[in-house]
């Protein structure tokens, strides 16, 4: 799937000749709220409404190769 | 075309809740009866191959596992290891549907990572068949070791921890690994696992059984884990590699570098000369670069290197920039995001909580899908090419006869015992078919008697 941002060339350290793309507007923060990332939070709420404690400690399995 | 057969083994971490906390525990060995039930009969021990040619059966540890077919192509391999997840998500259901039946009101959450809570591990295993006589096992052990200590930073999955290191580390596997060579898969884990099970002629194949990755939920990353190998591997068949990258110390190497979300940390070589996991990784970029320059390539290839190069070029600059890309990079963002915006401690429940259901297998409940959905992931694969696999196996491969036979057993028209290497037709027609290259769909013949009946 495409990213939504927008996208620049830039040059590859190694190789001048070539370009590689990145993402320079990438939000590196966790500061800024896009709408997406607000309903992942809160379905991430949703998961947490259990009882995330006990769940945890549950979650044991015998170890495997 | 050059190839290669691939292969991916997936062990998943299961448990079963009863609704609302209330009714009765399923132990995790019912859970993973109930699971096998829509496949197998009562009494049958939990091991089949499908119609798409893989295995799936209960492993060491009562885990599920699913074994993808055998795949000459990797982007074709993380279908089938996507498909894998689907097929055992569908499991899931219909299990609940039995258990309720039963009178077990429960949800199954089925987890692809490598670690329970109390820090018990299980793994993702990588196949790749070699020719035996192209390198002795000592040469291919030793330009090996430094690749599999570097790629995690690439291919990590990434986990929460508590020190006073940081919240956060690259890998799941790394501290598990205490050798640099080892035959063991469940104690003294090595870098190099010795396990030469090649289910092939074993005077021409041997089998590299690799058992220190991760689990990836991102196609990306586990394209890049099985497609950047398999060209190292190529390079080490062909002697191309003559820098010497042995390190210092292999196993303090790999726990340092997952310990380092920066990506800069230094390890030591053999030569004195030290280097990052990142400047390591581009160097053998560079060697794959100007092996393709001579060597045959093909479309997956080049795919697998232009991905490489972008994820060093950005691990160069700042890992947080492959947050659409990476398994560790993704899920870090988000749990630092709800540590931040719901003020929470990276020692609570709950963060520990979203680091499990990163990696919850079904579609809708998984974090990983949750964000996948929402265009949030980089992606590699369409759905079609997924459910495809789920139900075909390769063409190329001699799965692609053992899917045929499969489908004729479950539709009740012959009886036959199969394993990665025979096909056995029992009465009235007593005949055993074995394949001794898996390169080559053996089993045609096989195939052609049973069409003709």
């Amino acid at each position: 799937m495409p990213s939504e941002k927008q996208q620049e060339y830039r040059d590859h350290p190694m190789n001048e000749n070539e370009e590689i793309q990145t993402n320079p507007e990438h939000d590196d923060s966790v500061d800024e709220l896009t709408d997406d990332l607000e309903t992942l939070l809160d379905e991430i709420d949703e998961i947490l409404e259990e009882d995330s404690e006990e769940f945890v400690e549950n979650f044991i399995q015998r170890g495997g190769q | 075309m050059h190839r290669r057969i691939y292969g991916l083994e997936t062990e998943y971490g299961i448990i079963c809740t009863p609704e609302k906390n209330k009714g009765k525990k399923l132990t995790v060995q019912n859970v993973v009866m109930y699971l096998f039930r829509e496949i197998i009969s009562g009494r049958m021990y939990p091991d089949v191959f499908l119609e798409n040619g893989a295995r799936f059966y209960q492993d060491i540890g009562c885990h599920p596992e699913y074994a993808t077919p055998e795949c000459d192509d990797v982007i074709e391999l993380v279908a089938h290891d996507k498909a894998g997840e689907r097929i055992v998500t569908r499991l899931a259901t219909t299990a609940e549907r039995r258990m309720r039946t039963d009178g077990f009101r429960g949800k199954i959450s089925i987890f692809k990572n490598n670690l329970d809570t109390v820090g018990n591990t299980y793994g993702c295993h990588e196949n790749y068949l070699m020719e035996r006589e192209k390198v002795s096992f000592r040469q291919l052990a030793s330009q090996l070791i430094p690749f599999f200590v570097t790629r995690q930073i690439y291919t990590g999955a990434g986990k929460v921890r508590h020190s006073d290191q940081g919240f956060y580390e690259i890998s799941q596997r790394a501290q598990h690994i205490r050798e640099e060579i080892s035959i063991a898969t469940t104690t003294a884990r090595g870098i190099i696992n010795t396990r030469d099970e090649p289910h092939a002629d074993r005077e021409k194949y041997r089998r590299l059984h690799v058992i220190v990755g991760d689990s990836n939920m991102s196609e990306l990353a586990n394209l890049l884990k099985v497609g950047t190998t398999g060209i190292v591997l190529r390079m080490i068949e062909d002697h191309f590699i003559n820098e010497q990258f042995a390190l210092r110390n292999s196993v303090q190497a790999i726990h340092e570098i997952s310990e380092d979300t920066t990506c800069k940390c230094l390890v030591e070589l053999d030569n004195g000369k030290r280097l990052s996991a990142v400047e390591l990784q581009w160097l053998y970029f560079e060697t794959a670069k100007r092996y393709l320059e001579q060597a045959e390539s093909d479309p997956t290839t080049d795919e697998v290197m232009k991905r490489w190069e972008y994820v060093m070029t950005c691990l160069e600059k700042d890992p947080r920039l492959l947050d659409r890309e990476l398994d560790w990079v993704i899920k870090r963002k988000w749990l630092e995001t709800y540590v931040k915006h719901r003020s929470l401690n990276w020692d609570s429940a709950e963060v520990r909580r979203v680091d499990l259901e990163y990696h919850n297998i079904r579609q809708d409940v998984g974090l990983f899908y949750k964000a996948e959905k929402k265009g949030l992931t980089e992606r590699i694969l369409d759905d079609a090419q997924i459910r495809l696999a789920m139900h075909s196996p390769p063409e190329r491969t001699r799965a692609k006869f053992r899917g045929r036979f499969i489908k004729l057993v479950n539709n009740g028209k012959v009886l036959c015992g199969v394993n990665w290497s025979y096909i056995q037709l029992y009465e009235p027609y007593q005949k055993l078919y074995l394949s001794t290259d898996p390169l080559e769909p053996e089993f045609e013949e096989a195939s052609r008697m049973i069409y003709s009946i």
